[in-house]
């Protein structure tokens, strides 16, 4: 970008300026050269700066794949632990977004991801039914947890069967926050109200509190709130605000929180870079990704397993 | 109390410590927000200017329109790019979404409107004290315009600003088209968005203080820019 030589009337206002009484005020004509200039000098710079990978194309030492995933694996840090390792073996660089599972999904649906690593099976097959996904694999699970106030009104604490201790929640009137977002961990949520046969929604806004947000979002709810609420096992232990929030239940079988990987169908969506995505899924489930996803740890626990091969 | 200190405290502590990644961030979010006003205010001085001299048939519902786009909601501003962006959408084949690019684009259009309505305001004003001489002068309504807005580039810089405060200040449009991905659309408010849904509500404070100093650092050097021309030209 080159300084303009002629900023708009600045060579006529010499002239027809000059005789004006107040031409003091008026001289525009000199510019007062510095402000202008300086400003777009400044643009200038702060445009040509730009950086050259501003494309979401390759990185500008490699290829770069986008994996749409879930807030509960971002936050937890997994992909800080295992894709440095992936793009060492690779090459490749992993740009991740994170949103809720429903979220991820229709990213999916529209090319704008070319890899999604998600957790709610019956969304999963549906993309791939529909003709979305190339491929679907098992990648690892952990599992939910029900976590509430510390001195627990409810009463559920240690309780095995987590559809009761909901229905419990939902009898003593305590206040419950739920993600309400059509996230993985949403729809696990509602799942387990439908089998204690008790709809939340219909008490939403009184005892039952939707967030409409991401797991770490409605965590900070909860804990100023004092609510119960179902989390994934990974956010919750990553999570530094619990305040006055305990884990009360855990264990039930029903909890199991199983992660899939789905690479985009390049056949829907040609410009999607299948090839590299099937290299992380591959690597993924792989023996590779097995270990790295196995030796990540929070609080000195293990937070996620490897899918059974 | 005690999580405010903290909040300092870590403020204190990432600037102190120049952290490679906060620097990437900070510099991002300055390279985007500062592109996004300086394209918008290109096209809105101009369109305010000639809004506040000209007289056409609409033009009172235009400024009342643009009056109101001043509040544009950012997170349908994102919505609407995202929508523009997206592979299925009409400029998908740009391949922009979740870029830099997508960001400027988003902002530019929540700047747009705070630019071009003020301008037409200054300007307007301008036109009231100077309108005669000029006319008398035989100044034709196109130079005016660039007369007046020359001689309102005081009023007009702040009018910049306050377009520059509302790109650095909002989030939730460049996280729908930046999807805050790191190293790449990482800026300071989705960095703050993220590290407060970690329950890192110190740190999410931290940066925080840090993006106010930012906006701090450039109204004061804008200011300062000011009084130096105003001082070299008397």
């Amino acid at each position: 970008m080159k300084l303009p030589k002629t900023i708009p009337g600045r060579c006529e206002q010499g002239t027809f300026l000059a005789g004006i009484p107040r031409a003091g005020a008026l001289r525009a004509g000199t510019l007062r050269a510095g402000a202008l200039r300086a400003a777009v000098l400044l643009a200038a710079i702060v445009l040509a700066a730009f950086p050259a990978h501003s494309q979401a194309g390759d990185a500008p030492d490699g290829p770069a794949i986008l994996l749409a995933s879930t807030t509960s694996t971002e936050n937890s840090g997994l992909f800080a632990h295992i894709l440095p390792r992936f793009r060492e073996d690779s090459g490749i660089l992993v740009r991740v977004i994170a949103l809720g599972t429903g979220q991820a999904i229709r990213l999916g649906m529209r090319g704008d991801a070319d890899v999604l690593l998600v957790h709610h099976r019956p969304s999963e097959d549906r993309f791939m039914a529909e003709g979305h996904g190339a491929e679907r694999r098992d990648v690892m699970y952990n599992d939910f947890v029900i976590a509430g106030p510390r001195h627990d009104p409810a009463g559920i604490r240690g309780m095995k069967d987590a559809a009761v201790a909901l229905l419990k929640v939902a009898r003593a009137g305590a206040e419950f926050v739920s993600r309400g977002d059509d996230s993985g961990t949403h729809k696990a949520e509602l799942r387990l109200w439908e089998e204690g046969g008790l709809d939340p929604v219909k008490s939403s806004g009184k005892w039952y509190r939707e967030t409409g947000s991401g797991m770490g979002a409605t965590l900070n709810t909860a804990a100023a709130m004092g609510a119960y609420l179902l989390a994934d096992r990974g956010t919750w232990l990553s999570f530094k605000n619990r305040k006055d929030l305990d884990l009360l239940v855990e264990g039930d079988p029903r909890m199991f929180n199983p992660y899939g990987v789905l690479v985009v169908n390049p056949a829907r969506h040609p410009h999607v870079k299948s090839v590299e995505a099937r290299v992380f899924m591959e690597w993924i489930t792989g023996p590779r990704g097995r270990e790295a996803i196995s030796s990540f740890r929070l609080e000195g626990r293990q937070v996620f397993y490897p899918a059974a091969k | 109390m005690n999580e405010l200190a903290q909040a300092f405290k870590m403020a204190l502590a990432l600037i102190l410590t120049g952290d490679s990644d906060l620097l990437e961030i900070v510099w991002l979010t300055m390279q985007v927000s500062i592109s996004a006003v300086a394209v918008a205010s290109l096209a809105a001085l101009p369109l305010g200017g000639a809004l506040a001299l000209f007289s056409f048939p609409g033009r009172r519902t235009l400024i009342i329109l643009l009056n109101s786009l001043m509040g544009l909601p950012p997170v349908v501003v994102g919505l609407l790019v995202y929508l523009l962006l997206s592979r299925q959408g009409p400029l998908g084949e740009w391949g922009l979404l979740f870029t830099p690019t997508a960001m400027v684009i988003a902002q530019c259009i929540l700047v747009f409107p705070i630019v071009a309505a003020l301008t037409r305001q200054v300007v307007e004003d301008l036109w009231g004290e100077y309108g005669e001489q000029l006319r008398s002068l035989g100044a034709s309504r196109l130079r005016s315009v660039a007369t007046l807005l020359l001689e309102g580039r005081f009023a007009l810089s702040t009018v910049v600003l306050a377009g520059f405060g509302r790109a650095i200040a909002e989030v939730g449009a460049v996280l729908i088209v930046g999807g805050n991905i790191a190293h790449l659309t990482r800026v300071m408010t989705t960095a703050i968005a993220l590290e407060t849904s970690r329950g890192e509500l110190s740190l999410a404070l931290g940066l925080g203080i840090l993006l106010i100093g930012l906006s701090v650092s450039v109204n004061g050097a804008a200011y300062l820019l000011r009084e130096y021309s105003g001082w070299r030209h008397g």
